[in-house]
């Protein structure tokens, strides 16, 4: 097996961490479930600071409630705090759903918050209360991830309902893709006729038109109606190789509660991979992969072969969240760049499993695989495999900007650049953007290397 | 238009200039539920103590606190730029449970020994007092073995506002002054207090300072240097910008070493011309100095005037809306868009007192909306009631302007442009005209609909 092979010495600090907290992972699965208003239970900063970091990405509003602790609230517990501040959210959002998720102080100090939404709930008898969705996400406990998938099987456990019959509809936990990759996906799943439950789903709620009206909560996401109906769709899909390993999981839950079966792939990056995704919708509905995204899949082989030379035996540093990282490297293999480091801040301990399943050779080839890393670590790697491209979030730029090699910006959060939440990944669609991107960067390289300057490349 | 409702608890913190008596609620802890714009203690000590460039800042918490922070502020160094990476102790489970000091202990050993900083900072986070880390004992043992400064930043997230954290930040600050060498120190010298060499502003103000023949001792904290800090007690006056980050600095050295200060800002001709010229008259006795003010003060608002008068031209009549962190920052920006000839229709402030708000009362014309550590439901009310062309804010302001078809101009710590002194207001005004008056506005949906813009076909 592929073993993490740092060769700096471990430091006890992390520096410049290629990681977030795990209630940010949680704020962003509630904004994909409509008419939902996140609340963190904790102190200001903690929604403050999310709410920014979210902003700066996807350049949307996005209001994430706090109970606002203070020194009495840590002391006393924040009970009190809590149905204060559902009470607040109720009154000015009117929402359909309210999702709780804790931070580390409320975790630290003990607070029992499924307790204090029953006694809220029993204080409010009579009344028309949305759900209320609570997940345990203290942020000593693993990354933004484990806060996405955590809220995941959360929404899941708190909602879902069996029904008499398996329905035609399909369950499909993408993991934490883009806007754009989830307006790819619910449009594949109309090609195959599959009513599709997309969860979280915020396409819309984080990368929407202007506004005529003000928007409380911005339309879109999956209802609490859909999501409840997830006990009875005929299949799950859970895209994420390193989410496959984990011990439980939203589609895993819909399996053992509701006998809803459960197909596992990795992120649908490049050819094989997004083969297995469109065989597996094959399968659940029963239908064969739609003549539009086989011509989709056709263009995007014919640009290998029209680009493959200019990416053969290139060298990747990938880095970001463990299955963004193994989708890419898949999908970098597949067109002959060799990821020579392969990192992320995620501590799973699956990351490397993932990339020696998808590099059999990978000890031949020199592949690094760094979990648990921050960019300090990265850089270090970065230095001493001399890669031709960086691809990861534009949190690599000063990395990148001190090899001085391009940073393909991918997945989340692209802070200096606009457009985050319009970068596709996913599907043939989006493989054959980020071949275009690669194989362009690595043409502009050679181009501005060149002495001449041609324009004919 | 659809209604937003406002709280009744919040209804208080809003005042209507001219329709009701004077009675603003303040400088309370914000409201559970609803989504403050306000930030913590932590972001208080943070945004003070970031720019010193040359001290090492370790954040002692899980992995959010640091993650967030890491390198957003513009706040240039002309030399070392420590203050850009960003440390964190990481905190895990076991860290939670068995105790974090030692694992800060050797975190600071190792970072001193990479980094040679010439002081460090240790920023206590929310859950540290809970779990017990005595912080202060790890930074005394470790200042005696490294012999640097090894301060602690009482900073955790819920003990109080972000004014909390601008005091626990001064308090780290004042354990420095005074421990440098003062002999040389020209009587008619100043510490510039409150400025963060955003997008190289305290350059800007500093050569102000150097051409009127004032020596500046230390700029605390923009660009700042820890022997400068050591030594800013030689300093003949203290020039504190900014609602009140550092007031309480000004007011502890002005105590123990008789220093006395003045208020001032360096936003628009008006404010920025009364702060050299309030330092030239303090140095009355050299009246050489208020000699050369007045020749630079003349120099450099007759090299802007010109394209301010177009710009003018171009903005007046305008409606602006500020919503700022401290309020005495609002009111330079009412005088500085007054000068454009733009209206003021909304001005609010996350911290400010009742002085600043009787201030800001006087200030503004009829009809204008005061606001109290508002919220984006309040702050999108009131600028689509009060139609304005503008709104002033930092990025959590941003998409709400945006989605209204609303110009925006941010004037917050994450902005790369200075702002700051003439050629500040020269930036100032071309991106509020930029914005303003870009033409895309007129196909948002909100301005057609007030019949301002292009419908949809």
């Amino acid at each position: 097996m592929l073993k993490p092979s740092p060769k700096a010495p471990k430091f006890t600090v992390t520096r410049n961490a290629c990681k977030l907290c795990t209630p940010l992972g949680a704020a962003l699965v509630f904004k994909g479930i409509r008419g939902a208003v996140p609340l963190l239970h904790g102190s200001q900063g903690c929604s403050t600071y999310i709410r920014r970091y979210l902003i700066s990405h996807y350049r949307e509003p996005i209001d994430i409630a706090c109970s606002n602790f203070s020194e009495q609230t840590a002391i006393f517990g924040g009970g009190a705090n809590l149905k204060i501040a559902l009470d607040n959210i109720r009154r000015q959002y009117d929402p359909e759903m309210i999702g709780v998720a804790t931070t580390c102080l409320s975790e630290t100090i003990g607070d029992d918050v499924p307790m204090f939404i029953r006694e809220y709930r029993e204080s409010c008898a009579g009344e028309d209360l949305p759900p209320m969705v609570h997940v345990a996400t203290p942020s000593y406990q693993g990354t933004h991830m484990q806060g996405f998938h955590a809220a995941l099987r959360a929404v899941v456990d708190q909602l879902a309902q069996g029904g008499a019959e398996a329905g035609r509809h399909v369950n499909l936990f993408p993991g934490m893709v883009s806007p754009a990759d989830l307006r790819h996906l619910r449009e594949i799943c109309a090609d195959f006729d599959l009513p599709v439950v997309l969860l979280p789903d915020y396409a819309d709620t984080l990368d929407g038109p202007l506004w005529t009206e003000y928007q409380r909560i911005p339309e879109g996401g999956t209802s609490v109606a859909a999501i409840r109906s997830s006990g009875s769709a005929r299949a799950s899909l859970e895209l994420g190789d390193v989410l496959a390993r984990a011990k439980e999981t939203a589609a895993g839950l819909l399996w053992k509660r509701f006998e809803v079966p459960c197909h596992r792939i990795g992120p649908p990056v490049g050819i094989d991979a997004t083969d297995r995704m469109f065989a597996a919708l094959a399968e659940i509905s029963g239908r064969p992969t739609p003549e539009n995204h086989l011509r989709e899949r056709g263009r995007l082989i014919d640009s290998y072969a029209d680009g493959h030379k200019y990416v053969m035996d290139a060298r990747a540093v990938v880095f970001g969240e463990e299955d963004l990282v193994v989708g890419l490297a898949g999908f970098l293999g597949e067109i002959g760049v060799v990821p020579v480091v392969c990192a992320s801040g995620g501590r799973s301990g699956h990351l490397a499993a993932c990339i020696a399943e998808r590099f059999p050779d990978h000890s031949q080839k020199g592949i690094q695989v760094l979990s648990d890393a921050d960019f300090v670590t990265i850089e270090t790697a970065a230095r001493d495999a001399q890669p031709d491209f960086l691809i990861g979030n534009s949190k690599g730029y000063s990395m990148a900007r001190r090899l001085d090699k391009p940073l393909i910006r991918v997945g989340f959060p692209v802070h200096d650049r606009v457009g985050g939440a319009r970068l596709l990944h996913l599907g043939y669609r989006g493989s054959q953007q980020l071949f275009d991107r690669i194989a362009n960067t690595l043409m502009a390289a050679r181009q501005t290397a060149s002495p001449v300057g041609y324009t004919y490349m | 238009m659809a209604s937003i409702p406002i709280l009744k608890e919040r209804e208080k913190h809003i005042y209507r200039k001219g329709a009701e008596p004077f009675n603003l609620t303040c400088g309370q802890h914000s409201l559970a539920g609803v989504v403050s714009q306000r930030a913590c203690v932590f972001c208080g000590s943070r945004v003070v103590l970031y720019p010193i460039a040359d001290a090492l800042h370790l954040i002692h918490g899980p992995v959010g606190c640091a993650a967030y922070t890491w390198d957003i502020r513009g706040a240039l160094s002309s030399g070392p730029e420590l203050h850009r990476l960003s440390f964190t102790t990481d905190l895990r489970e076991k860290d939670v449970i068995f105790g974090g000091e030692k694992k800060l202990q050797r975190a600071l050993v190792e970072l001193i020994d990479t980094y040679q900083p010439r002081a460090a900072f240790v920023y206590s986070t929310c859950i540290v007092g809970i779990i017990g880390d005595d912080v202060a004992a790890v930074c005394r043992q470790v200042s005696r073995e490294k012999a640097i400064p090894v301060l602690p930043v009482h900073s955790e997230g819920f003990k109080g506002t972000k004014k909390d954290g601008y005091k626990a930040a001064c308090e780290a600050l004042f354990k420095l002054v005074g421990q440098g060498p003062v002999e040389q120190i020209s009587p008619w010298s100043i510490n510039i207090l409150g400025e963060f060499n955003i997008g190289g502003e305290a350059w800007i103000i500093k050569s102000y300072y150097e051409k009127m023949g004032v020596e500046v001792v230390a700029t605390m904290t923009g660009d700042g240097r820890v022997d400068a800090i050591r030594r800013s007690h030689g300093a003949a006056l203290n020039v504190v910008q900014c609602s009140g980050a550092m007031t309480t600095l000004a007011d502890m050295m002005q105590a123990r070493y008789g220093t006395p200060y003045i208020r001032v800002s360096y936003f628009g001709l008006e404010d920025t011309s009364k702060a050299l010229y309030d330092v030239a008259a303090h140095f009355g006795d050299n009246p050489a100095i208020m000699a050369r003010t007045q020749a630079l003060v003349r120099g450099e608002i007759s090299a802007i005037t010109p394209e301010l008068q177009k710009i003018k031209a171009a903005v007046q009549g305008k409606r602006a809306a500020i919503y700022v962190g401290g309020a005495f920052k609002a009111f330079s920006l009412i005088k500085a868009l007054r000068y454009l000839g733009m209206d003021v229709v909304l001005a609010g402030s996350q911290t400010g007192n009742d002085a600043d708000y009787e201030t800001l009362r006087d200030m503004c014309d009829d009809g204008t909306i005061i606001l109290d550590d508002a919220n984006p439901l309040e702050l999108s009310k009131y600028i689509i009631e009060k139609q304005a062309d503008l709104f002033i804010g930092g990025v959590k302001e941003r998409p709400i302007a945006y989605k209204m078809g609303i110009g925006f101009c941010d004037h917050n710590h994450e902005r790369k442009t200075p702002l700051a002194g003439y050629e500040g207001m020269l930036n100032f005004a071309r991106e509020v005209y930029r914005s303003v008056n870009s033409p895309v506005w007129r196909f948002a949906p909100a301005r057609a609909a007030a019949g301002k813009g292009v419908s949809p076909c």
